[in-house]
């Protein structure tokens, strides 16, 4: 069980995050959707510990952190149980394909070199980007890097997968296979919190849709319960609008 | 005017010669120190560690701002004189000291500049996957920055080993020291002098070689 209660997060005058609640199950995926600007990435990296929340408490499993007051082993230790795929990869440049899902197994998880090796190689057979193993970031297509950003938060085998927004960053053509193995991701009930604009998408594999504005929670439910009834007149006119 | 004097330059190749190993090694040798130190220096600087940071940043003001003769100057011949122990440094250790101080304060703003440089996502990513700090900065950043860097730090390598000329004024008799014997000696000081910076010369644009060959090969990970 995850569970994240009063989260709070300024920067300098705006509040971006308002008094977020949310318990997430093992195995559930959840996306959240809602206008840009309103919080959605900001709590997903306030999680990850990627930007600091001025308040509230991440609780993973028997880990329980006061975010604002976390200690670096505190945080670490929390990286550790997450994962994070970034909305533009953020692949690890001098590191090939496969050096990107072997760096977090050596270096911080402590495998040996050849058995990271092989767990990597497994991975990247499952994502079908085995062939490109020794191409450095730079040589492969968005759709490709995104993939391997995949890969590489799958490897850390993470109580919690947190995509940032994974395919705004991508040209069309390339947007399919991201959501493809991300379907097949989902459908082995990976925990995954995922902020996307793509609601096809989201009413496929969501268990849950949360709606965000202002920083706050507005509405969540299942996808029927969002997208064919949405209760809050601020979901209705948001959805009317990405129609 | 007179006629260039060949059969004397000719014949003053092996002189030189036999001094090149010892530029040379000073310039390694102050160059692999003042990386080191310039790297520690960085390092406080990109961290901002409280105290520490004022300190090296008047360190890398002062030897910046200051000529290297004047530095190698007031090390060889005027520190002695305030702490009797440095009395006992020769001048090729002085001469390596200067240039390391020297060049480590140039080449740690390089390497911050290019610490800076390497694109933020980079840490991000570093940390998501739960690296130390440390480890990010080691395995992450630094080879990243490293490739920044390269250019200017092989600019500051050649700067150095023509900068080895000054050990001359500490009583060295490296190549240039030697040059200058010789041509107190015939009084053929142009050609002494031309022998001397064409020997400059040439291993500069062997560096420079290498250097070309340095960039294209470190930028391999970056071409598509």
């Amino acid at each position: 069980m995850i569970e994240i209660s009063g989260l709070i997060k300024r920067f300098g005058p705006t509040v971006v995050l308002n008094g977020i609640d949310l318990s997430i199950r093992p195995g559930e995926r959840i996306v959240v959707i809602g206008p840009s600007g309103t919080g959605k990435s900001t709590l997903l990296r306030c999680i990850n510990f990627l930007d600091r929340a001025d308040a509230g408490r991440i609780r993973i499993g028997d880990l329980a952190v006061d975010a604002s007051r976390a200690t670096r082993a505190q945080i670490l230790a929390v990286r550790r149980r997450t994962a994070f795929v970034f909305q533009n990869y953020a692949l690890f440049a001098n590191r090939t394909a496969r050096g990107n899902i072997t760096e977090a197994l050596v270096t911080v998880q402590g495998l040996p070199k050849t058995e990271a090796v092989a767990r990597a190689d497994a991975i990247l057979r499952d994502i079908g980007l085995i062939d490109k193993a020794d191409a450095y970031p730079a040589a492969l297509s968005g759709g490709q890097q995104q993939r391997i950003g995949i890969g590489r938060a799958l490897a850390l085998n993470a109580d919690l997968i947190l995509f940032d927004e994974p395919t705004s960053a991508l040209d069309p053509e390339w947007v399919g296979e991201v959501l493809d193995l991300m379907r097949r991701i989902a459908e082995r009930r990976q925990t995954m919190l995922i902020v996307t604009h793509e609601m096809q998408f989201a009413r496929e594999i969501a268990d849950r849709v949360i709606f965000m504005e202002g920083g706050r929670i507005i509405e969540q439910g299942t996808p029927g319960e969002v997208f064919d009834s949405p209760r809050d007149p601020r979901t209705q006119e948001f959805l009317r609008r990405v129609r | 005017m007179r006629a260039l004097d060949l059969d004397y330059m000719l014949g003053l190749v092996p002189v030189l010669l036999r001094y090149l190993p010892l530029t040379l090694a000073m310039a390694v040798a102050a160059m692999v120190l003042a990386l080191i130190l310039a790297l520690l220096l960085a390092m406080v600087r990109v961290s901002r560690i409280p105290v520490l940071n004022q300190i090296v940043q008047g360190f890398i003001s002062f030897f910046r701002g200051t000529p290297l003769l004047v530095q190698l100057f007031l090390f060889y011949y005027g520190l002695p004189q305030i702490v009797p122990a440095f009395s006992a440094i020769n001048g090729v250790q002085a001469a390596i000291t200067g240039l390391t101080l020297h060049f480590a304060a140039y080449m740690a703003e390089s390497i911050r500049a290019a610490i800076l440089g390497v694109d933020r996502s980079q840490w991000e990513a570093s940390q998501a996957i739960g690296m130390t700090q440390v480890q990010a900065m080691r395995r992450i950043i630094l080879p990243q920055a490293a490739r920044i860097a390269a250019p200017t730090l092989l600019n500051y390598f050649i700067d150095m080993i023509k900068s080895t000329s000054l050990a001359f004024t500490l009583g060295v008799t490296e190549m240039m020291g030697a040059a200058q014997k010789e041509a107190a000696s015939s009084f053929r000081y142009f050609e002494a002098f031309l022998l001397v910076a064409i020997f400059y010369w040439i291993v500069v644009e062997l560096l420079s070689v290498v250097q070309r060959w340095l960039e294209v090969r470190m930028n391999r990970a970056l071409a598509r």
